[in-house]
């Protein structure tokens, strides 16, 4: 064995809880809810923001701060944008070795800033980097780390965090607390939680650091290859037209890409039309591709498969059109239509363009925030399924909080 | 491991056995996992990694080791892998392990990992790139941070080895594009599915494979610390389980045999009552 091999010397997770004291639970202040920005050359990904609004509501909650965490150069003008987000501190970490991204330099960075500052929960974008970063650092932190977070709360008797992930494809959700040990982390998707309103003038505390790392990095980037420019973001759109196995072939698509053009939406693919090589992979919705939560999500040709619902569920008002009557994305839809998509998408084309040239305007969505139409009624329809309660033993949590 | 020169690469590859996952439920009146009939396979990302690791094997020399952590029908999946011509297969199999989330599960595995390094060099750790029914590939980082391995994920593309300068370079796949990274060996890696394409045991390999042995390890076997396994070892506990959120069955908006365009203007006024508005309807 040699030196390069680290050495355990880890307390169990407990035993390492007890030596810091217990926090929370209202004998000492909770530590604050960070979140890790997504820093890439000074841009953040908006997964970042989605996350401080989460994080401010979490922090509402326990009587805490939201902040945010910058690794990388000594960035005011970030720190700036995420307090227009929300946060209320800003902890700054800057080290030549944290830019480019690569995963040891920036677990450093990070473990060192939560042993010094010990927040309550660290919430990271379950993306290439977020989830690289988390898994290294809850190693290195000893504490608990749940993937792809659907849904974090407050638990009010304990004050834990409450993390609800889909597992088994998406056919079971569990939820995850990490009772004895701090931070909490958790990973949440891009597009699951909605972007917090802008305060312009909102101020907040900076802390300015500088991590102890060496510059002799285990990894380094040679090149980076910047996907082809058509590459199109599913986050954000108002209004996602997917096209499924039912298109039959690539040149269909241009059907939605007008149906697309009259919505002011996007359009996106099932996996199915994604492996038959229709469309590239970079517009699936789905369990292996993107999580959208649109005001309108068109499910086109589509059956419906469980690992497609989960990657748009949250969508407002779900519409498919499938000449399947049985297809399960009827089940899932607030309107559907069974019937040739050949026939149908071109009617729709043509009844909105009718409506534009009596009305004069396009769909409007400005009206349709998800908040709003929550109220509106549609909720209902997404009571989960309660309450199905099961202890831990029957369970097989390898697969819901562990795993691979 | 941290050898002066290499003249060969040997790896570790992690897998594990999993339920189907497109055929696991809820009982929506019990709330427990239905898993009775549930077929068991090899996670497929952990097959892209055993692949890499014989092609390394195959161009440099060296060792495949394949390593599982589950209960000993776990052995199963094992005895299929040395039927593609893995080396070495090891099973980690003690009733401590179970109840291990992420951060005991690497525990377990390092402590393994770390026996196997003793016995013969270890110059990377390949696993897939998350498993299927647990979807949080947490391990593969983890496992590097617990080695002191330079980590390297979503590896889309092993571009090569430089067996004098002691270095891998590969291809990462992220959002936003592709990265070549160099990093030291020895290394842990998560593959992606374009990594490769898996290869075919041939059927007298499978069944020369029957009579391999699979090395099954315990607890004491890999001087692992009971107090940081399983439940007692894993920080995080399920609260508990139920069936995903069901949106509610909604309208159907077409009559068979009806006119596309009676439905087009139904589903326009439809989206009009719940505030989808045509600008004309706007005030």
């Amino acid at each position: 064995m040699s030196d390069n091999v680290r050495s355990e010397t880890d307390d169990s997770p407990k035993k390492a809880a007890a030596k810091k004291g217990r926090r929370g639970r209202g004998a000492t202040k909770p530590g604050d809810i960070w979140v890790v920005v997504e820093n890439e050359g000074g841009t953040a990904g908006r997964v970042s923001w989605e996350l401080l609004g989460k994080a401010a509501g979490l922090a509402a909650d326990l009587g805490s701060r939201p902040a945010v965490v910058i690794l990388g150069e000594d960035d005011e003008r970030l720190a700036r944008e995420a307090f227009s987000y929300g946060a209320r501190v800003a902890y700054i970490a800057s080290h030549p070795s944290l830019t480019p991204f690569t995963a040891d330099p920036h677990c450093r960075a990070l473990s060192q800033l939560a042993r010094k500052y010990k927040p309550e929960a660290i919430l990271l974008g379950a993306t290439t980097r977020g989830r690289d970063l988390a898994s290294a650092v809850a190693t290195d932190l000893k504490t608990g780390l749940t993937a792809d977070c659907t849904s974090l709360e407050i638990d009010e008797e304990t004050g834990l965090l409450k993390q609800t992930r889909p597992a088994f494809g998406g056919n079971i959700m569990a939820t995850i607390i990490s009772p004895d040990t701090r931070p909490q982390m958790a990973t949440v998707r891009p597009g699951v939680f909605p972007l917090p309103e802008i305060i312009e003038s909102a101020e907040g505390e900076i802390v300015s650091t500088k991590p102890r790392l060496g510059d002799d990095l285990p990894v380094r980037q040679l090149e980076f290859i910047p996907n082809p420019s058509d590459a199109v973001s599913l986050q954000g759109a108002k209004a996602v037209i997917a096209g499924g196995r039912g298109m039959k072939k690539a040149g269909n698509f241009a059907l939605l890409e007008e149906l697309a053009a009259e919505l002011d939406g996007t359009v996106a693919a099932s996996r199915g039309a994604v492996d038959a090589g229709w469309i590239s992979h970079q517009r699936q919705v789905g369990q292996t591709g993107q999580t959208v939560r649109p005001v309108l999500y068109i499910a086109v040709g589509i059956s419906g498969a469980i690992q497609h619902v989960a990657g748009m569920q949250e969508s407002d008002i779900v519409i498919a059109i499938n000449n399947d009557p049985d297809a399960p994305i009827f089940d899932v839809a607030d309107f559907g239509i069974v019937g040739d998509l050949f026939e149908t998408i071109p009617a729709l084309i043509a009844e909105i363009r009718k409506r534009k040239t009596a009305g004069g305007a396009a769909l409007d969505f400005t009206a349709g925030e998800p908040s709003v139409l929550k109220k509106a009624g549609k909720g209902a329809g997404k009571a989960p399924t309660e309450d199905a309660e099961n202890t831990p033993d029957e369970t097989p949590r390898d697969a819901l909080g562990g795993g691979e | 491991m941290n050898r002066e020169t290499r003249s060969s690469i040997s790896s570790v590859v992690c897998v594990k056995q999993v339920p189907d996952t497109t055929q696991v439920r809820v009982d929506p009146d019990t709330g427990s996992l239905i898993r009775k009939g549930v077929p068991s396979i090899i996670n497929p990302f952990d097959l892209h990694a055993v692949e890499a690791a014989l092609v390394l094997r195959d161009k440099f020399g060296g060792q495949v080791t394949a390593l599982s952590m589950g209960p000993p029908q776990a052995e199963e999946a094992l005895r299929k892998l040395l039927g593609f011509g893995i080396d070495r297969a090891v099973l980690l199999s003690d009733r401590a392990f179970g109840g291990s989330d992420t951060l005991a599960t690497t525990y377990a595995l390092s402590c393994a990992i770390k026996k196997i390094a003793t016995q013969q060099p270890v110059d990377l750790v390949i696993c897939g790139k998350q498993s299927i029914d647990g979807d949080t590939g947490q391990v593969g980082p983890g496992l590097a941070h617990r080695l002191g391995f330079s980590q390297l994920t979503y590896i889309c593309s092993l571009q090569e080895i430089d067996l004098e300068a002691g270095v891998i370079r590969a291809w990462r796949q992220r959002e936003d594009g592709r990265e070549l990274l160099e990093a030291k060996l020895p290394a842990a890696l998560t593959i992606t599915e374009t990594c490769n394409q898996i290869r075919y045991a041939a059927l007298p390999d499978l069944i020369a494979a029957s009579d391999k042995p699979v090395e099954v390890w315990n607890v004491d076997d890999v001087g692992a610390d009971r107090a940081l396994l399983g439940i007692k070892g894993s920080p995080t506990r399920v609260k508990r389980i139920f069936a995903p959120p069901a949106r509610q069955r909604g309208e159907i908006l077409s009559t068979p045999g009806g006119d596309p365009a009676d439905a087009a203007a139904l589903l326009m006024d439809r989206l009009g009552e719940r505030d989808i508005r045509l600008g004309g309807s706007r005030v």
